[in-house]
């Protein structure tokens, strides 16, 4: 019975939290500064690689690894992003899709450096299994024991994971909040509206977009590293340009430009996702579970487009950009 | 130096298949993308429609893979033709970036409903798999046979058709300029569905042609050369047809050839799709009209 084992739904709030953190991410960019970013996985890739491969093979303490991971996604978020950002949308959308794809190409078919397909459990080479989280788990460990200290209760290591995770969020936000009202925000609020005005108002509108590109590349960095960290494990395969599509859903499920409403729409896309493994009842049990997964995605799209179709202006906040053919 | 010819003939001709189903499916993703504004997302899924049509008439009805490529054909320009006017005509002027996340979402769906009909197992066609045409100085399987029949029938009868007739003239000038086009008394609403259904039905052939040169294939099958056709379409200009026809030929044979040995010892196979990636990205910085289009289309 899933429905009523607690560690189930421990588990389903870490992973609200870690798609709050990357979402999170995609709104600086998406929401903010008005940049299509398909490829948003690769970050959090390159994030988790960067770690792994540093505690695997280099014996690099756990926290020093973990900055050496979000300095590799801003590296990438430089490299994609130098040449990209100054295309229209839809080209930046084809080329941050593109970019996604090369990091998940290189990290199949690089086996020597990636641990190919069958992913982190292979950073030692055949035969050998790697495992990198083991100072994390220690981590929280201590950190459950503490807390149970502190609430009179036994704290499961999830639950504090899941607590540290939405703390984390919860502090993102706060700090996102007062961004968006700084100078900062307005300009590149401004620049989504109409670049042009912001560059003739004398700003500079690629360092702005750049800035934004990176901020949201670090926060999907530390939502890879905290997904990496909590699963144990990953491969290639994980990181499918899908999981970027989860993030615009979120941010268009929370309410479109709602800052507040990202982890809203984070949890609700979590239980959307976790929940379809609940619905084993009548008529749907007839469908198997690996079926299910695949009803799953299906939902995943179907939302997509409803909610694309029936609140289009929500989305960028800004009729006019989306409503007139550019 | 004979292995290395051997091996060179081969590569031109697998170039040339992988070449023909990038140009196919690129012409039609070009023009869609030229009259209707959409990075069409879900293009991928319409292949991967056609391979498992095409399953359902080789396998399911026994047919043979001429009639189920027909038959595959027909039901993807159907299918587009209904995404068309039942989701994207009704949703039209959303913008760029709104219209490519609904036929994100469209793509997920069709590809997840694909996997719970058929099953994630891997399929082939009712072909023999085994069997090797051995010709001299290449050798070709009998899916690779079925793609170079399809590519010397379509991919003049697309270009003729482009050139020649008054429906593929008309498509190429909504594609090229839509206001224009409608006051010299063109369609545009209906040419658009039209494009919908060729690009669809060329979609299904490329699937198709696709899944009988691999061999085997799962429902994947069109995600994973998604992202090839976006090259295509590109670097042959978008809404430009004849570039798009050119650039799969280009894009296909660059890509085989790149792993001749006799070129420095050839690039490994497995970074074919990083080369096409990598290209992509520098098309859009120095040459986001594509290699033929004009920079007044942007």
């Amino acid at each position: 019975m899933d429905f009523l084992n607690p560690a189930f739904w421990t588990f389903v709030a870490i992973i609200a939290g870690i798609y709050a953190v990357f979402s999170l991410g995609l709104y600086v960019q998406f929401s903010l500064a008005g940049l299509p970013n398909f490829g948003h996985v690769a970050f959090m890739a390159v994030a988790a690689y960067t770690m792994a491969i540093l505690v695997v093979r280099y014996a690099v303490p756990m926290p020093l690894a973990a900055g050496a991971g979000l300095v590799g996604a801003i590296l990438l978020a430089l490299v994609l992003g130098i040449p990209t950002v100054r295309l229209r949308a839809d080209y930046l959308a084809i080329a941050t899709v593109a970019g996604g794809e090369i990091i998940r190409y290189l990290a199949m078919n690089l086996p020597d450096l990636t641990g190919g397909p069958i992913g982190s459990i292979g950073l030692l080479g055949p035969g050998q299994i790697a495992l990198y989280n083991g100072d994390w788990l220690a981590f929280l460990d201590r950190l459950a024991g503490n807390l149970s200290g502190v609430v009179g209760t036994r704290v499961s290591r999830d639950a504090a994971a899941a607590i540290l995770v939405w703390l984390l969020a919860g502090l993102l936000v706060l700090v996102l909040w007062r961004c968006e009202r700084s100078p900062w925000g307005r300009v590149l609020k401004a620049i989504r509206e109409d670049e042009d005005a912001v560059t003739a108002v004398g700003k500079n509108v690629f360092a702005f977009k750049m800035q934004a590109l990176i901020l949201g590349a670090v926060l999907a960095g530390v939502a890879g590293l905290l997904l990496a960290l909590q699963i144990g494990v990953f491969s290639p395969e994980d990181y499918q340009p899908t999981l970027t599509f989860y993030a615009y859903l979120i941010v268009i499920l929370g309410g479109m430009n709602r800052l507040l409403a990202i982890p809203v729409g984070a949890v609700v896309f979590s239980l959307l996702y976790s929940g379809t493994r609940l619905l084993n009842f009548f008529p749907l049990s007839l469908i198997d579970s690996g079926s299910r997964a695949f009803l799953r995605l299906f939902l995943v799209g179907f939302l997509l487009v409803l909610l694309m179709a029936v609140r289009p202006q929500g989305m960028l906040g800004n009729r006019r950009e989306l409503l007139l053919e550019k | 130096m004979q292995a290395s010819l051997h091996e060179l003939a081969q590569l031109i001709l697998n170039g040339v298949i992988t070449g023909t189903i990038l140009a196919l499916t690129g012409v039609g993703a070009s023009l869609v993308f030229g009259i209707h504004r959409v990075a069409n997302f879900a293009h991928g899924e319409y292949l991967t429609f056609g391979a498992y049509m095409g399953l359902v008439f080789n396998s399911g009805l026994g047919q043979n893979l001429a009639v189920s490529a027909l038959g595959a054909v027909g039901a993807t320009a159907l299918l587009a033709l209904a995404v068309h006017l039942l989701v994207l005509k009704p949703l039209r002027g959303r913008g760029l970036v709104a219209m490519s996340l609904i036929t994100v979402g469209i793509g997920l769906m069709l590809r997840n409903v694909v996997f719970m009909v058929a099953g994630p197992q891997i399929r082939q066609y009712d072909i023999d798999q085994s069997a090797v045409f051995d010709l001299a100085l290449v050798r070709i399987s009998p899916g690779q046979a079925v793609a170079i029949a399809i590519t010397v029938v379509v991919a003049p009868a697309m270009a003729l058709f482009l050139a020649r007739t008054p429906l593929g003239k008309s498509m190429r000038a909504v594609a090229d300029n839509r206001d224009l086009a409608a006051v010299s008394g063109i369609d545009v609403d209906r040419i658009g569905a039209y494009v919908w259904m060729l690009a669809g039905g060329l979609a299904g052939l490329g699937g198709i042609m696709f899944a009988a040169v691999q061999g085997a294939f799962d429902p994947n099958l069109g995600f994973e050369i998604l992202f090839l056709i976006f090259t295509t379409v590109v670097l042959g200009g978008i809404g430009s047809a004849y570039g798009a026809l050119v650039a799969g030929l280009v894009l296909g044979l660059v890509m085989e050839l790149s792993t001749w040995s006799g070129l420095a010892g050839g690039l490994e196979a497995r970074f074919k799709p990083i080369l096409a990636f990598v290209a992509l990205i520098g098309l859009l910085l120095y040459r986001p009209q594509g290699l033929f289009g004009r920079a007044r289309v942007l």
